[in-house]
């Protein structure tokens, strides 16, 4: 008894402690616990085993034997850049390359989401790159954009070691957006590309970022007028949310597309891409101010008060107190509003623009490549696919990030 | 409570120093009725829509005194000690602090509210904020203080909360009287001269209670008018200098706590001190 409690002094007598019973570990052990536990778990485990085997490897062979994938390297560039010229295409990895340095610094500087932000990018570049080695754009193109990908490995090494003020990140961006529309549209000496030649995943991308970085501040700005005092600023708000709401996607393209020109000077030409962009803009602001406006109403009463307690103001309330809280709590809700924006974006085929599925339905119908639908849609999944998970990876690190001291 | 801080003051512009008792120009605990009136209350009186909840509240609170508020739940006691900061809108009678009155005018709002700090029962400490950040955010914004400034005056009032150490922490990574301890912190550094407490300890486990009513007592002395709703009797019979009995909206009774536990005058006080004194 006294060695017991010598050795073990926690422990009451009669109750010592044990590891786990055995057949709980490895992967055995977590094999039979969760598929062969019962004799029903068994049969089903053993049945679904098959099917899924049976698919994958009726995918497989397809994929490495039959699959026509040349459809998709010989058009590269065009699901890539669309129709964008073909001799100003460096433009466009140039434009790249800024976003990569940046981005590079981000993650070197900020670690947690940024890194995987940059995981991402150079992954996705790598696999550009590797595509574009097999493609007629050439080993040139293939070495600029697995160029970019070692540059954003490289500064974030650096920033690493070195972090950049936060400022800096700030002004990195705004400078890499301008850019990048600077370097894409052209104009100050080099020759002007209008936005309706853009395509493919360059558009994509652009309709997609463009229309997430103008939709934030504007759907703020109205979840907070929708809260506003003033009767004016508030009803504008409601009927601009509601009203934007109730309406299709679609519907808010065409009317961009068709009504906006009627309500500028007539030498005024905008291009079609800049109207959707507009739209999408005004479409994701109102769902995002409704997110943010549940945001808002789940900050306790507590927090203005002990604001107004040490005398802020009502400007500095929201903009120190409520509103960080408010969208910490909305990251995953926005999130997963601007991956539907980015799986939209394929709408805008409707006002004959071709992002990268429209580009695939171009390339279809040219008669070589007829009856390789399978290839180009399962392609087009991917790619979306890879999108859409990257931004939720990063969003999950974020939230794990700001979960910091909220407990 | 150990008191470091008779280093010499590097900054003339507070007005007085929470915890520096010996220095403190102004009139000690037990103040004189000859201190300056720091809040004078006529005639308050508050609804929430068809429920009267203040019915006349007079009061005069002079410079250096601390009170204990103390009633049945639902007396009005929050609302009261909020009307002064403006957290409520009172609809009649007359509220004025440090000489300004409290009218619609949000310059007369923010100019009190300079002056009046406020500690919750919830603590109400801003989750997304160190504890630094915290204290600080008030004299940065506010004050207009430069950061090393506030941050300075921080770390000297997390030690005099006794919690040097915890300054990179979030609110939710301590204990319920180390986050009340911040907040009092928080009010503090506003430099306030007057100190408004709303049931600070209710919300606390037992064990925590008393490591704040030390750090409330020894703001006491060094001389802070506080105005406390507490149910802490101890700290009543100790360290206010006059309590006050409020029930149903309206102040019962008051006088120094020798009066009130030993001899009050009206019978509803001496029934409800009977309760809470089992
Ligand atoms: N926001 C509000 N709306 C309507 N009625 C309220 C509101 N706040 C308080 N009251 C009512 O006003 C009365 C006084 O409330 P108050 O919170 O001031 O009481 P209290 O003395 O602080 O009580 P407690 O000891 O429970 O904190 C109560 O009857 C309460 O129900
Ligand atoms: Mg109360």
């Amino acid at each position: 008894m006294t060695d017991v409690l010598s050795t073990r002094p926690m422990d009451p007598p009669g109750a010592p402690r044990l590891p786990p019973p055995r057949e709980e570990r490895g992967i055995v052990g977590w094999l039979r616990h969760n598929l062969f536990r019962t004799w029903r778990d068994s049969i089903v485990s053993v049945v679904l085993l098959v099917i899924i085997g049976l698919v994958v490897v009726q995918l497989l062979e397809w994929a490495l034997l039959s699959a026509r994938w040349g459809v998709i390297t010989q058009n590269l560039r065009l699901f890539l850049i669309g129709l964008y010229p073909a001799d100003e295409a460096w433009r466009v990895w140039l434009s790249l390359t800024v976003v990569s340095v940046v981005a590079g610094a981000q993650a070197g500087t900020r670690g947690g989401y940024s890194r995987t932000i940059a995981v991402w990018l150079i992954a996705g570049q790598l696999t550009v790159a590797i595509l574009a080695l097999l493609s007629p754009m050439g080993p040139l193109v293939a070495a600029a954009i697995a160029a970019n990908a070692g540059l954003t490995l490289v500064v974030q090494l650096a920033t690493a070691k070195r972090p950049l003020p936060g400022r800096v990140l700030t002004i990195g961006w705004l400078v890499s957006l301008v850019a990048t529309l600077v370097l894409l549209h052209g104009g100050a000496g080099i020759p002007v590309v209008r936005p309706d030649a853009w395509g493919g995943l360059l558009l994509t991308f652009m309709l997609a970022s463009v229309s997430i970085v103008l939709s934030f501040p504007l759907g703020v700005a109205l979840a907070l007028g929708r809260r506003s005092r003033l009767p004016a600023i508030r009803l504008l708000a409601t009927a601009f949310i509601e009203i934007v709401r109730g309406v299709p996607l679609v519907s808010i393209l065409y009317l961009s597309s068709i009504l906006l020109p009627l309500f500028l000077p007539g030498d005024l030409r905008i291009d079609q891409v800049v109207r959707a962009m507009g739209g999408m803009t005004l479409f994701t602001a109102a769902y995002l101010a409704e997110n943010v406006r549940g945001g808002l109403q789940a900050v306790p009463r507590g927090q203005v008060e002990a604001a107004q307690a040490i005398g802020l103001s009502g400007v500095q309330i929201d903009r120190f107190i409520v509103l960080p809280q408010a969208l910490r709590m909305t990251i995953p809700a926005n999130v997963g509003l601007f991956i539907s924006l980015l799986k939209d974006t394929t709408l805008v085929v409707i006002v004959s623009l071709l992002e990268i599925l429209g580009i695939g339905r171009a390339v279809l119908a040219q008669a070589e490549w007829l009856g390789a639908s399978f290839e180009v849609y399962a392609f087009i999944a991917i790619v979306f696919f890879v999108l859409s998970y990257s931004m939720a990876h990063a969003s999950y690190r974020l939230e794990a990030a700001l979960g910091v001291g909220r407990r | 409570m150990s008191d470091p801080a008779s280093q010499p003051r590097t900054d003339p512009v507070l007005p007085t120093d929470p915890f520096v008792s010996s220095a403190a120009p102004g009139p000690a605990s037990g103040s004189a009725s000859d201190a300056p009136v720091i809040i004078e209350c006529q005639d308050v009186h508050k609804w929430y829509g068809d429920h009267h909840v203040l019915r006349g509240i007079d009061m005069t609170v002079r410079q250096g005194e601390v009170l204990v508020i103390f009633g049945p739940s639902g007396s009005g006691k929050s609302t009261f000690i909020r009307t002064l900061n403006r957290l409520e809108e009172h609809q009649r009678g007359r509220i004025v602090v440090d000489g300004i009155e409290l009218t619609t005018d949000v310059r007369n709002i923010a100019a009190i509210r300079r002056e009046v700090g406020m500690v919750f029962q919830q603590f109400n400490l801003f989750p997304h904020l160190t504890v630094l950040q915290n204290i600080t955010l008030g004299p940065i914004r506010v004050r207009g203080w430069t950061r090393e400034k506030a941050e300075e005056e921080a770390h000297r009032l997390l030690t005099r909360v006794g919690i040097p150490e915890q300054a990179l922490k979030y609110p939710l990574q301590l204990s319920g009287g180390q986050q009340q301890r911040v907040a009092i912190a928080r009010a503090l550094a506003m430099q306030p001269r007057v100190m408004l407490f709303d049931e600070p300890t209710s919300a606390l486990d037992p064990e925590m209670i008393s490591e704040v009513l030390d750090v409330m007592q020894g703001l006491a002395r060094s001389g802070m008018t506080m105005l406390c709703v507490t149910h802490e009797m101890g700290f009543a019979r100790h360290v206010a200098d006059r309590m006050v009995f409020m029930d149903d909206g309206v102040i019962v009774e008051q006088g120094p706590p020798t009066q009130i536990f030993e001899a009050p005058e009206q019978e509803r006080t001496k029934r409800f001190l009977a309760q809470i004194l089992h």
